[in-house]
């Protein structure tokens, strides 16, 4: 065994140095240089400094990604591929729209702590994404949690949002506990927490009633953190009641790397007990488990979608919806189908921070998060509720947008799968469920463009920055949605 | 240079939304010359092209390597007569609506984005691109109906958002695996229409997937009877709105059935042949007998549309040249003739006097009122029912031609329909113009304003241009003709007696 080189490591994680460098230099302003000002000026001078230190950490992972660098420490411990640096790079963007769309923000006066609890969830999310080693999967998981249970508790004026973070905690915590479950299991069928590794123990040995728990009880684990149906029911409380820029957060870095893994480990894990979820054709595996779940969740989210009066409920049952249409990615397990998913999967994440931006923008305007209060948006603040429709209709699939291209990519690759268009089944129940979702996306636009503002609506001001944001991500979703190939190119 | 007409639409929805909000009269002014540019585009680009039997590349660039899309625009006959038609509807459609005075500025953005999508499916030949446009017209459809409308206008705007979006969600699927066989057939994934048309697709496989595609296209060509959407559509929607509902709107759904479904699938299209001709039969009959015992007058024409949209179905069922040169020209004489039709009751009747309902216009007198209304919703309605002199006779003529040597049971059916249809048109000129109720005392201190000139203008220009056709149809047939003929072209593979036998 070699020495443990610590320089090496130092260099292969020195974007996660740099960004928890970052976290030190903002809590410490915070505390210092920046006592006793005004909210505003402490929240845009934090911002500043965690979107320099995110931008370094970029630019740095990007230097790597160029050099095509690829480096496997400790058997799997942690690993660094150009695939794995792009997700980095797109979590440092997400991070930094995430952090923009906050400055605004009034629910706190705990500055320093909000954006380093943010970075620091930033942190768990890179490594989660540079690991193929259960342990480590497993730990790099729960500091993100960590962070995000504490950022949806964070409004303190809220009760709501105590009440949520804890209920996502007990779920997060049980989901942790059936996921430990789960890759205890793995490591005692194939004596090892390397991916890899585990696909050989496991291969040969037929698909056993271990293996089935371990499977399901790792698909639970996993079901929580992507809010996938029956494991869902945390996700719209949460959504609810945590401040706008934490469900931001919520809905798109940490959704961007679980999926990741969660593919890495399906289709790395268990190579070889895929099973069947073809028309016709089940075989027992894990493709029907996470078929059986994604059917539910498009269904499930789609349909309670409709009902929902808040707006940040809808997005949550949206995002239900979404995880299945991902799910369908994982479950297909070919090279295509995982360059469609993770292009739906971060151009999903674009759209869903713009969309609680928005939120965040109107929330602090008129009080609250109802669909009526975005009645007449259109006059109030044309230039928001443009970026308001562009991100709608690009969740709902129109095209040009991001999300038009992205179920196309994601379809295509799925129906391909396999032969005699096996999977066409959950293809053509995840398209009608979109054509559901158009109706309750196009009830909030009927409200920002069709309806009339009640004549004492406040006035709705947005701040220059947040605005910046959203009008910079709401170009980016017509972008790649007019020209995806900016995107694929590097997935 | 075709292309120019959707890139001028939307440089011109641009150009509005950078307006300052309150200059309604700068908004009309943009829009009039944005849609006034396109038509001229498309005229002069159509009469440029040197042979519309063939397709002929505007433009093809790799757009998506990876699943084969290219921007790929392109234009046969086919495409020329519907791009005029576009041209032309929006030209009137503007000058219908001169008098929104309500956020007038982004009435016509919308309107103008609509326009641009239905530019750019006539003139699209890579599937992705079509599907891209097509989807592209629903949103402004939505909000022009639902903001500017009238009578129940959210429920007509979302029952047809839904139609349109559920119709083109099965075309989706179709299409997605359709991509995928073909690409195991071609070796390379491919989404250019002109390749897909020689793909040879498994029997079985057309089978399902083109009644799939081509009913998600003709739920919004208004086939019966998934034409609910129509008639609630067309009431609710503002007078512009009607005009181009009827008068393009409804062709795209008529050409995606023709352009991709049919081209697609021909074995398909046998299969399911028969079947399509009940459904376009049952809806000429039904829309016709419905429009018979309406009250609303707006009510009449929706009804009418779902009617002569039967034809359109009908020559395409009857997969014979003269059957689809009828179907062809039958689009663009419907988007005439529904388009005055809806401009009289909608801009001239309703905005003046606030009605539609019979009841209320029996005791008006309107023909007396408003000469000019009533002149031309005879005009109109002459040409509706088909008589000879107007678009409307030739092009239906051809169909029932068409359809009578596959379907005679049929198509004695149908023109059972265009006696309903003159006995409709007649109550409706009869009630709504000239009626003999005793009329109700005149309130002089609410006269009807006159007509202005821009409904004047579009009025002209609408019954001129169904006379020319009808007096020259040769105009037109000399576009759509060689599409059909060439053995070379698209659609001989749907027209080949027996197809693969």
């Amino acid at each position: 065994m070699n020495p443990v080189n610590y320089l090496q490591i130092l260099q292969l994680a020195a974007p996660e140095t740099i960004v928890a460098l970052t976290v030190l230099v903002v809590l410490g302003a915070d505390l210092t240089l920046l006592r006793g000002k005004s909210l505003a000026v402490r929240f845009n001078a934090g911002a500043l400094i965690s979107i320099l230190g995110c931008l370094a950490a970029a630019a740095f992972v990007v230097i790597r990604f160029t050099n095509k660098a690829e480096c496997d420490l400790f058997n799997g411990f942690l690993v660094v591929t150009p695939a794995s640096d792009f997700i980095k790079v797109a979590l440092l963007a997400l991070t930094i729209f995430t952090i923009l769309i906050s400055t605004s923000a009034k629910f706190t006066d705990h500055v320093g702590e909000y954006l380093s609890l943010i970075l620091l969830g930033t942190i768990g999310l890179m490594f989660l994404v540079s690991t193929e080693d259960l342990l480590m999967v497993f730990i790099s998981l729960e500091f993100a949690s960590l962070a995000l249970y504490i950022l949806t508790a964070f409004n303190k004026h809220n009760e709501k949002s105590a009440e949520a973070a804890l209920k996502y905690f007990l779920f997060g915590g049980m989901s942790a506990a059936f996921m430990l479950f789960g890759f205890s299991l793995l490591y005692g069928i194939s004596g090892s927490t390397n991916l890899r590794e585990i696909a050989v123990g496991i291969a040969g040995k037929g698909f056993d009633s271990l293996l089935l728990v371990a499977l399901v009880t790792t698909v639970i684990g996993f079901g929580f953190k992507v809010a996938a149906v029956p494991f869902h029911l945390w996700a719209p409380d949460a959504y609810e009641g945590a401040p706008t820029p934490s469900a931001a957060f919520i809905g798109s870095g940490s959704k961007v790397a679980s999926f990741y893994v969660l593919a890495k480990i399906f289709t790395l894990g268990f190579v070889g007990a895929e099973g069947c979820a073809a028309y016709h054709n089940f075989l027992s595996g894990w493709t029907p488990v996470i078929a059986i779940v994604a059917a539910l969740s498009m269904v499930l989210g789609n349909l309670t979608a409709i009902v929902q009066s808040s707006a940040k409920r809808m997005l949550a049952y949206s995002a239900i919806a979404h995880a299945g249409y991902m799910l369908l990615g994982v479950l297909s397990n070919t090279p295509a189908s995982a360059s469609a998913m993770m292009f739906y999967v971060i151009t999903y994440a674009l759209t869903t921070i713009g969309a609680f931006g928005v939120v965040t923008v109107v929330e602090e305007a008129t009080g609250g998060d109802a669909i009526k209060n975005f009645n007449g948006l259109s006059k109030r603040a044309p230039g928001l509720s443009l970026c308001l429709m562009i991100f709608l209709l690009s969740l709902g699939g129109i095209p040009p947008l991001a999300g038009f291209i992205g179920k196309f990519f994601l379809f295509s690759a799925v129906v391909s799968f396999g032969e005699n268009l096996g999977l066409l089944w959950l293809v053509i129940l995840a398209i009608a469920m979109s054509a559901v979702s158009f109706y309750y996306y196009l009830r909030v636009l009927k409200a920002a463009y069709v309806e009339d503002a009640a004549p004492d609506a406040p006035v709705i001001k947005v701040p220059l920055l947040t605005f910046l944001a959203l009008v910079l991500l709401a170009l980016l979703v017509i972008l790649f949605g007019c020209a995806p190939g900016l995107l694929t190119q590097f997935l | 240079m075709l292309a120019w007409t959707i890139y001028i639409t939307f440089f011109g929805v641009l150009v509005l939304m950078l307006l300052p909000r309150d200059n309604a009269r700068a908004a009309r002014i943009v829009a009039l010359l944005t849609a006034i540019a396109g038509c001229v585009v498309a005229f002069v680009g159509a009469i440029q092209q040197a042979n519309p039997g063939e397709v002929t590349t505007i433009v093809k660039v790799p757009w998506i390597p990876s699943i084969g899309a290219n921007y790929y625009l392109a234009a046969d006959g086919i495409s020329l007569v519907l791009v005029v038609l576009t041209g032309l509807a929006a030209v009137s459609g503007i000058l219908f609506s001169w008098n929104i005075e309500k956020r007038t500025k982004e009435f016509f953005a919308f309107y103008l984005a609509l326009i641009g999508g239905v530019y750019g499916v006539f003139l699209s030949f890579d599937v992705l691109l079509l599907f891209v446009f097509y989807e592209l017209t629903i949103i402004p459809k939505y909000f022009l109906i639902a903001r500017w409308g009238s009578t129940r206008k959210e429920y007509g705007a979302m029952k047809l958002a839904l139609y349109s979006f559920v119709g083109s969600h099965l075309v989706l699927i179709g299409l997605i695996a359709a991509w995928v066989v073909a690409k195991g057939q071609l070796g390379h994934a491919s989404l250019d229409l002109i390749e897909l048309s020689k793909v040879a697709f498994p029997v079985a496989f057309q089978h399902w997937v083109f009644p799939l595609v081509f009913v998600g296209f003709a739920i919004l060509a208004g086939m019966w009877p998934f034409h609910t959407w129509a008639p609630t559509g067309h009431v609710a929607a503002p007078t512009a709105g009607s005009m181009l509902l009827a008068g393009v709107v409804m062709k795209l759904g008529a050409y995606g059935c023709l352009r991709v479904a049919m081209v697609m699938f021909p074995e398909g299209v046998r299969m399911w042949q028969g079947e399509i001709a009940c459904l376009a039969v049952a809806g000429i009959v039904y829309g016709a007998g419905v429009a018979l015992v309406q009250r609303d007058f707006k009510f009449v024409i929706g009804y009418s549309s779902v009617s002569h949209m039967g034809f359109v179905l009908l020559g395409l069922a009857t997969l014979n040249t003269i059957g689809l040169d009828g179907a062809v020209l039958q689009m663009f004489s419907h988007g005439i003739i529904a388009g005055l039709l809806f401009a009289v009751v909608g801009r001239m009747v309703y905005d003046r006097t606030h009605t539609r309902d019979f009841n209320d216009l029996e005791t008006m007198q309107l023909g007396k009122l408003i000469p000019f209304a009533g002149v031309t919703f005879v005009i109109a309605g002459i040409a509706s029912m088909g008589l000879p002199g107007f678009s409307g006779f030739v092009a239906e003529f051809q169909v029932l031609m068409g359809a009578w040597t596959v379907f005679p049971k049929l198509t004695i059916l149908s023109g059972v329909g265009i006696l309903i249809g003159v006995a409709y048109t007649l109550r409706a000129v009869q009630k709504g113009f000239y009626s003999d109720a005793p009329p109700k005392p005149v309130d002089h201190a609410h006269p009807l304003e006159p007509i202005s000139m821009p409904e004047r203008f579009g009025a002209v220009m609408l019954i001129g241009a169904s006379l020319v056709i009808g007096l020259f149809p040769g105009l037109l047939m000399n576009w759509i003709e060689p599409c059909f003929n060439s053995p070379l072209s698209m659609f001989a593979r749907l027209l080949v007696k027996g197809g693969s036998q």
